[in-house]
């Protein structure tokens, strides 16, 4: 597929590794902060395939990882009732909460379906007027334009029958939260590629400057992911620390103006907690006051439900890049993907997940 | 969840108000809303994600991209380092390897 393929090529990978090796000569720590990054880091070996010095640590980019517990509570709670029709994308369908999941709420009888886009449920709601349909708005800035439209067009439209359960988070506050903890090793960032596609990399500009660290806004396949590290290993041993963009086929320095524009209209910034993490000040997105009418917490009553999350995952660790998931006394035990324990584990693009499904059970990075 | 592939719009249409469009990825056509690339013209590449295109994939910046890469290989091949012999295997051959 064009676009797609000659990012993938082999031969350009190797001599790019071999690029990484010439302009190697200290440990660098350098995180991914993008859970579709660590996914295909994993798949493809690429950090075994590195200099031994450079240590790849694998972020809190993660949507279904980061989305906390008594969140998925609330979906489950909401889902149960009988007027609803609870949508999601597919990938929180597993995610356990602190008793169930989504598919056994549906195994119960719950109407729980699956969309592509959050205009598909939109489209649910047009055509049941009599049922409340409710869509799980989760992800990073890169889903929330598409979630902003979802309850722009249930508005525009009139749909009464309309709501969110919106738990967005933002990826900027997280990585500043990361920078400022003592116990932080990460010396460069990949910054997430489809982030900037829609928010451009602006917001970047004083983090990297405050922390001394370089910034590379990357993309996803394994050429550019090569590419976004031996830029990063170019600064770091240089003494430089800027932000570049190395995906510049598809992020703009700007981003893009109307999805911005239309999140800001529908949303506003507050504080959020990240499973795991705990909770960060100005690091998710809410439904603006004038909206209010399609936040399912509201409609539905959730905001009593909290919950703890199970103390024997160190999930939280892994997402700040303190803990790689072997580490984990329960990894491969007790908590595989068929029965997870944490989030890390249940989505494709949690850490946990990533190591269990390409076998990584230790550090077994060739010799170089 | 933050994964978008690039696709080739095909067909430009109307709905509820907002601008949708047929993307063909590689024979796989399916429809995404370009409200947010209002100036998207038939035959080109966009990047969709949740039947969303978010960006207007640049033909220049990806072939310079593609060159750089060039450049740097050949810089390293100057040095006459080949450190790994090893390339990135595709997808299907993946797997077995680090059992
Ligand atoms: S292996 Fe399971 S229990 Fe351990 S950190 Fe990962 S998700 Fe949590």
């Amino acid at each position: 597929m064009k676009y797609l393929e000659e990012f993938r090529d082999p031969h350009l990978a190797q001599k790019l590794l071999s690029g990484i090796a010439t302009v190697t000569t200290k440990p660098w720590v350098i995180m991914e902060v993008c859970g579709g990054q660590t996914h295909a880091i994993i798949r493809n070996g690429i950090d075994q395939l590195l200099p031994r010095q450079i240590e790849l640590v694998h972020g809190p980019g993660c949507p279904v990882c980061v989305t906390p517990l008594e969140m998925i509570d609330r979906a489950l709670a909401i889902a149960s009732r009988e007027e609803v029709i609870f949508t999601s994308f597919g990938d929180m369908l597993r995610v356990p909460g602190s008793e169930k999941d989504l598919f056994m709420v549906k195994s119960e009888g719950g109407d729980v379906r699956m969309v592509y886009s959050p205009l598909d449920a939109v489209k649910l709601a047009r055509e049941n007027p009599n049922r409340q349909v409710v869509f799980f708005a989760v992800g990073f800035e890169t889903t929330a334009p598409l979630t902003a439209m979802a309850v722009w067009q249930a508005k525009q439209q009139g749909l009464d029958n309309f709501t969110m359960l919106v738990a967005h988070v933002l990826v900027p506050p997280a990585m500043t939260a990361l920078l400022s903890s003592s116990e932080n090793r990460v010396q460069a960032f990949l910054a997430a590629g489809h982030v900037c596609t829609v928010m451009g990399w602006e917001e970047y500009l004083p983090i990297s400057e405050r922390y001394r660290v370089p910034i590379i806004v990357t993309g996803f396949e394994p050429v550019d992911i090569l590419e976004g590290i031996f830029m990063a290993v170019q600064q770091l041993e240089q003494g430089r620390a800027e932000v570049e963009n190395q995906y510049r086929r598809v992020v703009k320095r700007e981003g893009n103006r109307p999805a911005q524009e239309l999140i800001r209209r529908v949303f506003q910034v507050g504080s959020r907690k990240w499973r795991g993490i705990g909770e960060f000040p100005q690091s998710g997105l809410s439904l603006r006051p004038e909206f209010e009418e399609y936040d399912a917490e509201k409609r539905f009553d959730t905001e009593s439900i909290n919950v703890e999350e199970p103390p024997e995952c160190i999930s939280g660790l892994i997402l700040q890049g303190l803990k790689k998931p072997h580490e984990c006394d329960q990894f491969g035990k007790r908590c595989t993907p068929q029965s997870p324990m944490g989030a890390t584990m249940v989505s494709s693009e949690g850490a946990c997940a990533a190591y269990y499904n390409y076998h990584r059970h230790q550090d077994d990075r060739v010799e170089s | 969840m933050c994964l978008a592939i690039p696709g080739k719009v095909i067909e430009i249409t109307e709905e509820n108000g907002i601008q949708m469009g047929r993307i063909d990825y590689a024979g796989t056509v399916n429809t995404a809303c370009l409200a947010y690339v209002p100036e998207v013209k038939i035959g080109q590449y966009v990047i969709v994600h949740a039947g969303f295109a978010l960006s207007i994939v640049d033909e220049e910046e990806a072939k310079k991209t593609l060159e750089l890469f060039g450049e740097i290989a050949d810089q390293a091949a100057r040095k006459g380092l080949d450190v790994f012999g090893m390339p990135l295997k595709p997808d299907d051959e993946r797997g077995e390897k680090d059992q």
